[in-house]
């Protein structure tokens, strides 16, 4: 079942895709645009990333579609027009495309991608194991607004009793470190190994994203004032002769 | 639930950046540049969130696309204001036109 609805969203993404490639009216390009779009939010679901879907949806579909119909309506200078473009410049890029696509496909699937999760879960980077994904908590947009916030609930529970164990045992390492010379150079392993683990721990546990909602929120500001600026009614060089 | 996996949905994503690529590259329409954009963006957003769900990123894969999302919100924005400026400028938005500063 859901590899039945992955294969019809990557169908319909895919080929929306090239739809808008392929397409030389703008308003058609529009049309495959919001399908293509719609359909990543589908894919977003089924990645169990709620919050990021319903995002898609309002802002990309609902906003920057709109945004972009509204400029090809203020920029159609007939009802008809179309740019068309030279088909060896198609041609060009279409091999270009596809040789580009012949990197990137065998790229992704000849990386590991679960041997790598081992890996890094056996070097001591502790998973998420699923816990932004509980069903029950409301999906993802509560642990969201609070990492927003600066609060990682997600990675607190986590890391925070570990790392409380791991510095009363580099405590102890440094105790035997001190009285055991014998086992002064295991102990000495030892701290350095926790000593790792701590650093890991610390840039594991993020601090939230307080400061990038700040700066992107100012920023979002900065550029809705530029756009207005920008776009303000001005007297055209040479007036259209209707 | 891992019957997918995540290389499916690292090809669809690789798929959306080069259509947004060869988007980019051949239209001579700004809108249709500006569309390119966003394919390419959605191409990276899909790989953030499949990257969030299937390996150790969690949150943070989520939450950078939520980022990103904004930021084309903002450059479309941005971009739009330029192609109306533009558009007022050379009553066209084929952006071959645009060569006023070709020496």
């Amino acid at each position: 079942m859901e590899s039945l609805l992955f294969t019809v969203y990557a169908l319909a993404t895919c080929g929306a895709a090239l739809g808008v490639v392929l397409s030389q009216n703008v308003a058609r390009m529009a049309f495959w645009l919001v399908v293509s779009l719609g359909c990543v939010a589908g894919l977003f679901f089924m990645l169990n990333a709620d919050f990021v879907g319903a995002t898609q949806l309002l802002i990309y579909v609902g906003g920057t579609v709109v945004l972009l119909i509204f400029g090809v309506m203020l920029t159609a200078s007939g009802p008809f027009n179309t740019i068309k473009s030279e088909p060896a410049e198609m041609i060009q890029a279409g091999v270009i495309g596809i040789a580009l696509l012949a990197i990137l496909i065998p790229t992704v699937t000849s990386v590991d991608w679960v041997g790598n999760r081992d890996t890094l879960s056996h070097a001591g980077v502790k998973s998420p194991s699923g816990e932004f994904n509980q069903q029950g908590e409301g999906g993802t947009s509560r642990h969201i607004g609070a990492a927003l916030l600066g609060v990682r609930v997600d990675q607190a529970d986590a890391s925070a009793p570990s790392e409380a164990a791991e510095a009363h045992e580099h405590h102890d390492a440094d105790h035997d470190h001190g009285h055991e010379h014998a086992h002064g150079e295991e102990a000495h392993s030892h701290a350095g190994h926790d000593h790792a683990h701590a650093e890991v721990s610390e840039t594991n546990q993020a601090s939230g994203y307080l400061l990038p909602f700040e700066i992107i929120s100012v920023h979002l500001l900065v550029v809705l004032i530029g756009a207005s600026y920008l776009a303000r009614a001005k007297r055209r060089v040479e007036q259209p002769t209707s | 639930m891992e019957s997918v996996g995540l290389s499916g949905y690292l090809i669809v994503g690789a798929v959306l950046f080069v259509c947004g690529v060869i988007c980019m590259a051949t239209k001579r329409n700004g809108i249709g540049i500006l569309m390119g954009v966003e394919l390419v963006l959605n191409g990276a957003n899909l790989n953030f969130v499949a990257f969030s769900q299937h390996t150790h990123l969690g949150l943070d894969g989520q939450i950078a696309s939520l980022f990103v999302i904004v930021l084309a919100a903002a450059e479309a924005a941005v971009a739009l204001a330029i192609a109306l400026n533009f558009y007022n400028n050379h009553l066209t938005i084929d952006v071959d036109r645009a060569a006023d500063l070709k020496g």
